[in-house]
């Protein structure tokens, strides 16, 4: 049934963007989103934009559809033609009704969540035919047809059946196939991809690149791919275009931007791409300078057996998230625990730190047993335990200014009477994450996000831990931003010379600060080692699986990853 | 989406102030229309003994008796009413009333009800269970006998203006503490998920602390809609209770609702200055706080918000609030009942 599916009649573009500005109407007034921007989408090409959040990547992608909110004013041209180059449209002046017709037909869109891209309560079958009856007249046996065969298409296993299952039945890689699969199911001409993978684990990841590349390759559609990580450009991406502060930048082929990037921005975005293999050296050498009998030292956490169980509900079995783990974290080492979601990687961090009841096993944290302890017994204990928590943005209290946040654990333990006295130990902390003193009086909403996860790590470390949990620290921050604060992260370890267990579920963010890692696959722990073991020989299949699936900054030793990937599933 | 190069501002300024610089179009008229009319019932209530003409419950001057039933004339400008008293003078003393009565209600009704919320939200448990299974039983009362109930309890025959007035606040509290129970109880829960709470937690807060400082200061964000939309609720079910006969007595304080009541019979014989004007008093009061109470839930809302430079036309500029009627009717039995 392939030919359902049009190769492109035409050479011409199927988007053409011209002098696009976007500005939003906000609170504090106009804001411009996106300006003089000018792009074209060939036919069946991958165009990747990339940029930091804010650079308007996803708005410039967005007013293709014309999906803006009622705020935006749009000025330019943007034109889509269909696939087989009979008709085009300006999505900016055409009438709503007509812009129903276009979407869809001519553009698709799919979304980063694919768990809320999807209505839970229908068939996920009904969602893929609504989409086709919206557009033309199907019987009832043609749409079902239609939809089971491109499930099929993007690799859902028994189409026929699964057709009636309802998303909640797929795992998340699966749902995105499916979003992908009512994206596809018109026959655009264009794919709008708004970080399509990020959601998503390592594995999957490549897994879902794949099919992307896929609908280039057999489908004939043209993909605008918008991602924040740049090794997603180098595995898929024919062209790339980088946006900053609403500007473009620089468009080139990914081949040439990736070997001599001309922009100054460009240079530095690439620049901070945490690369595999850039942490062996440092590790060799911090490993060198421990003093002789640290080996025997103590651990400050040692985990033996450690088993977490989460009660289930009405009558389901209970959910194990870690079973049977055993690590020990000695003093001033960095312990880089690694995993994707649902391995139990942030549940161990979060029972080292209280949050959640040991349910097995033995958890011992300087020197205090977790497994039945009371919090009454606990508290003095968490004066020496620092916690940076993922997303600084709902990390801080939004009422209260970054000097009284950093003032908290010193005035909740008595160090200080009240915010106004810990000032001046507030600011130097401040100063020790390389923050101006002014930025105190500040409220949390007032500071970007490297700021907020800078002043975040101030907080932690007011109280001169002897541990620090670090969950995904910089998981929500932009990729230069990230690198300047695993920079300022590595210089206060060794200043300070806390331990650390780093949660992460980039190898090569954990490769560049841990002294060893370890890899955890659903709830237990396959592989432990320094990062030259782990990532240089890895033992067990699924690390093995997991550095395959990472895609690299270099196209070209992408392709070559890429193909062994393909070996090893 | 880029973000706003905002001015860092360093004060977020009082509720109202904030919102109604904020403001635009339909909304900022509707806001303004709202304050003033509230503003204007405020200032009577504060210097109602200057502006009135005589006492609430006085029934005769140096001339003597006024006589009752007086048509609207140079010396009672708005009439008087059956039992002889000045229509102008309890109108005017009535706001008196009123405004204690909201105070009292919704300051004992904020208290408690915002206290058990706090306490079942963030402990949970079997204590949250039991609240939310007693509000939801006080909560499915009628409103209106509910007070009845409480006001027979409470005053016991009392009739003395302070007595009348707790009777009727206290009734009202009642009725008001599982809303403001719930509200709270509801931001808690979401707000004891939050990144920052459990920070709090991680730093060795005590839980005091943490409801206090982090939870509590988060959670009150919408009580100044639900403060307002109650005051204009509070004082229809004052008025509701004076009609029935429950209220204050004439002679311990002047009472909306009580005149309309007694003003009754009046209205078939021709008489209208006594019904219309203290019902008159008592729209101005709901609608005055209503349109503010609406209108802070719009600019609450910024989906609902209307801004500056929008192109695209106005928003919708009315939500429906469960309980917030924007044109009550007076104080007549049909326009209580549509209040709950």
């Amino acid at each position: 049934m392939s030919e359902q599916f049009t190769k492109p009649a035409t050479t011409d573009p199927v988007v053409r963007i011209e002098d696009l500005s976007v500005t939003f109407a906000t609170d504090a007034g106009r804001v411009v989103a996106v300006q003089d921007v000018s792009l074209q989408v060939a036919a069946g090409e991958v165009l990747a934009i990339v940029g930091e959040s804010g650079s308007g990547k996803t708005v410039t992608a967005r007013s293709i559809l014309g999906l803006l909110p009622e705020t935006a004013t749009t000025r330019g041209a943007i034109l889509l033609t269909r696939k087989d180059g009979s008709s085009s449209a300006d999505v900016v002046t055409v009438k709503r009704s007509e812009l129903g017709e276009v979407r869809g037909r001519d553009a698709a869109m799919v979304f980063q969540e694919p768990s809320t891209a999807l209505n839970p309560v229908f068939p996920v079958g009904w969602q893929i035919i609504e989409g086709l009856r919206a557009h033309g007249r199907y019987t009832r046996a043609e749409a079902r047809a239609k939809a089971v065969d491109v499930l099929r298409r993007v690799g859902i296993p028994e189409p026929e059946k699964r057709i009636d299952s309802y998303p909640h039945q797929f795992s998340g890689g699966q749902k995105q196939r499916i979003v992908i699969a009512q994206a596809l199911v018109l026959d655009p001409g264009v794919i709008i991809a708004d970080e399509p993978t990020t959601a998503l684990d390592v594995t999957v990841q490549a897994e879902i690149l794949d099919l992307l590349r896929r609908c280039r390759d057999e489908f004939g559609t043209a993909i605008v791919l918008i991602t924040h990580n740049m090794g997603v450009v180098a595995d898929l991406a024919d062209r790339v275009a980088v946006m900053y502060q609403g500007q473009l930048v620089e468009q080139a082929d990914v081949r040439t931007l990736f070997a001599n990037p001309r922009d100054e921005y460009t240079k530095q975005l690439l620049g901070s791409v945490p690369r595999l293999g850039q942490g062996v050296a440092r590790t060799r050498e911090r490993a060198a300078a421990r003093p002789a009998g640290w080996t025997t030292a103590t651990p400050v956490v040692e985990a033996r057996d450690l088993r977490i169980v989460y009660p289930g509900r009405l009558r389901k079995p209970d959910f194990t998230a870690v079973d049977g783990v055993s690590f020990a974290i000695r003093p001033g080492e960095v312990l880089g625990l690694v995993g994707e979601s649902g391995s139990g990687k942030t549940t161990i961090g979060r029972a080292i730190a209280g949050l959640t009841k040991v349910t097995g096993g033995s958890l011992s944290v300087l020197g205090t047993e977790m497994n039945g302890v009371k919090e009454r017994r606990f508290r003095p204990v968490r004066e020496r335990i620092g916690f940076v928590f993922q997303d600084p943005a709902s990390s801080f209290n939004p009422l209260l200014t970054i000097a009284q946040a950093v003032a908290e654990p010193l005035v909740v333990h008595g160090r200080a009477k009240d915010a106004h006295a810990a000032r001046g130990r507030v600011d130097e902390l401040l100063e020790a994450v390389q923050l101006p003193r002014s930025f105190g009086d500040r409220f949390p909403h007032e500071l970007s996000g490297g700021q907020r996860q800078r002043a975040s790590l101030a907080r932690a470390l007011a109280l001169g831990p002897e541990l620090l949990i670090a969950d995904e620290p910089t998981s929500a921050l932009d990729v230069s931003v990230q690198a300047r604060v695993l920079e300022l992260f590595d210089e206060l370890q060794r200043e300070l010379g806390f331990a650390c267990l780093f949660i992460s579920h980039d190898l090569a963010v954990v490769d560049l600060l841990a002294d060893r890692i370890a890899v955890l696959y659903r709830g237990q722990l396959v592989e432990e080692g320094t990062g030259e073991q782990v990532l240089g020989a890895p033992q067990h299949p699924y690390t093995q699986r997991l550095l395959a699936s990472l895609p690299v900054p270099d196209p070209d030793e992408q392709a070559a990853r890429r193909a062994s990937w393909h070996q090893l599933a | 989406m880029a973000t706003p190069a905002t001015p860092v501002r360093r004060t977020r300024g009082l509720p109202v102030v904030r919102q109604l610089k904020q403001a635009v179009g339909l909304q900022r008229g509707m806001l303004i229309a709202g304050l003033v009319l509230t503003g204007i019932f405020l200032l009577t209530a504060a210097v109602a003994p200057l502006l009135a003409p005589y006492g609430y419950d006085q029934l005769r001057d140096a001339d003597g008796p006024f006589g009752a039933q007086q048509s609207p004339s140079g010396e009672h400008w708005l009439g008087t009413t059956v039992g002889g008293y000045d229509v102008l003078s309890r109108v005017i003393y009535g706001t008196r009333t009123a405004l204690a009565v909201i105070v009292v209600a919704i300051v004992l009704s904020l208290f408690i009800g915002v206290l058990i919320g706090l306490l079942s939200g963030y402990f949970g448990g079997w204590l949250d269970r039991v609240l939310v299974v007693v509000c939801d039983a006080v909560y499915a009362f009628p409103t209106l006998l509910l007070a009845i109930v409480m006001a027979i309890v409470i005053s016991g025959g009392q009739s003395s203006l302070w007595g009348g007035i707790f009777a009727a606040a206290i009734s009202i509290t009642v009725i008001y503490i599982p809303q403001y129970f719930r509200v709270i109880r509801a931001e808690t829960v979401r707000i004891k998920a939050e990144a920052y709470v459990e920070s709090a937690k991680v730093i060795g807060a005590s839980h005091w602390r943490i409801m206090t400082r982090h939870v509590l200061r988060n959670a009150t964000r919408t009580l100044p809609l639900i403060f307002t939309l109650n005051a204009s609720e509070a004082i229809l079910t004052l008025a509701g209770l004076g009609f029935l006969g429950f209220g204050i007595e004439p002679t311990s304080g002047a009472e909306w609702g009580f005149d309309l009541n007694r003003a009754l019979s009046d209205v078939t014989s021709g008489i209208w200055w006594t019904s219309i004007f203290p019902g008159a008093a008592i729209v101005w009061v709901v609608l005055g706080l209503t349109l503010v109470g609406e209108s802070l839930n719009d600019l609450a809302d910024p989906r609902l918000r209307s801004r500056r430079a929008a192109e695209a036309g106005e928003t919708g500029e009315v939500t429906v609030v469960p309980g917030g009627p924007l044109g009550a009717g007076p104080g007549g039995l049909a326009g209580i009942e549509e209040t709950r």
